[in-house]
C-alpha cells in the first residue's frame, strides 16, 4: 500500500511529507521504545509510536522510515516537523490508540514484525 | 589512508540535540556513495552509541574512519565508566534513569544493538576515568 492508504485506513491527518503520499510502504512496527525499533531493520516502513519527542524523528531517519504515526492524538511540535520535513518524511496523526492503529493496517494487508532470523536476513 | 575523517564532539547535558553526529555522519556516507546497508548499520552503531554518552558520560568525542572496505568508529567518553562490562552486554541491563525510559531508551538495547549491527566491536572502560567503544562496519 501507499502512505496515502494509510493515512486513509487510520483516519489521519497529514502533518509533513504531502508530495511523499504515493510512496510505497511494505513493513511497519509499534513501539514506544525507540532502542526496539532500532533492534529490528525494516524496508520503506511505517512506525507507529505514541512517544513524542525529537529522538522518534532522530531513529526514524536512522532506520529510513518513510512514514511516521502519532496515535492517540499526539501532536509533534514545530521543530520536530521541520526535521522531518528535511529528511522527507510524512508524518501523520490519528486519534485512533495503537492496538487498533496496528489492527487496521494489519488488516489491510501491511505485514511487519517478521521473526528475528528473517529481520537478521534483510541486515 | 582513510578517505575520509570525521569528528564530533557530542554535548552531554542535550537530550535533544543527542544523534546530531550520527545524521550528520549518514549524509557524508551518503554523499561517498556507501552502500544503503552498510550506512545503515553505521547510523545505528552511532545512534546508540551517541545516546548512551549523553545518557551515561556528560557527552564525549566520536572519530569516524572511512576507509574503501570498512568504517571505524571510536567513541571516547571520560564518564563513570563500567563496572561489568558482560552485564552491560546483556540484552535489557540498564542503569538508566526512569526519566530516560520515558524518552524512549534506557532499555538495555544499547550496546546489544551496536553489537549486532556492527561486524567488529570492542570496550575499553576503567570506573571513574571513562569508556572507549571501538565499533568497525565492512563495506
Amino acid at each position: 500500500m501507499t502512505v496515502k492508504d494509510v493515512a486513509k485506513i487510520l483516519n489521519a491527518t497529514v502533518l509533513s511529507g504531502e508530495d511523499q503520499l504515493d510512496v510505497e510502504v511494505h513493513d511497519a512496527c509499534g513501539s514506544d521504545m525507540m532502542s526496539d525499533v532500532l533492534a529490528f531493520v525494516k524496508n520503506q516502513a511505517v512506525l507507529l509510536t505514541g512517544l513524542v519527542n525529537v529522538q522518534v524523528v532522530r531513529t526514524a531517519d536512522m532506520m529510513d522510515i518513510v512514514c511516521l504515526v502519532f496515535v492517540r492524538g499526539k501532536q509533534p511540535d514545530e521543530d520536530m516537523l521541520a526535521m522531518a520535513r528535511r529528511k522527507d518524511m510524512v508524518v501523520l496523526s490519528t486519534s485512533l490508540r495503537m492496538y487498533r492503529a496496528c489492527g487496521l493496517l494489519w488488516e489491510a494487508g501491511l505485514r511487519g514484525g517478521e521473526a528475528d532470523a528473517d529481520a537478521e536476513a534483510t541486515v | 589512508m582513510p578517505m575520509l575523517k570525521l569528528q564530533y564532539e557530542v554535548d552531554g547535558t542535550d537530550f535533544t540535540r543527542a544523534g546530531e553526529a550520527s545524521s550528520s555522519v549518514k549524509k557524508n556516507l551518503r554523499k561517498l556513495g556507501v552502500s544503503a546497508d552498510a550506512i545503515r548499520r553505521v547510523s545505528i552503531c552511532l545512534y546508540e552509541g551517541e545516546i548512551n554518552m549523553v545518557i551515561h558520560a556528560n557527552g564525549g568525542v566520536i572519530d569516524v574512519l572511512v576507509f574503501p572496505d570498512r568504517i571505524e568508529m571510536v567513541l571516547a567518553d571520560t564518564g563513570k565508566g563500567i563496572a561489568d562490562i558482560e552485564k552491560a552486554m546483556q540484552a535489557g541491563w540498564s542503569t538508566a534513569p526512569d526519566e530516560v525510559r520515558s524518552l524512549g531508551f534506557g532499555a538495555g538495547m544499547g550496546l546489544p544493538n551496536m553489537k549486532k549491527y556492527s561486524d567488529e566491536m570492542r570496550i575499553e572502560s576503567t570506573v571513574g576515568v571513562g569508556t572507549t567503544v571501538y565499533m568497525t562496519v565492512k563495506v
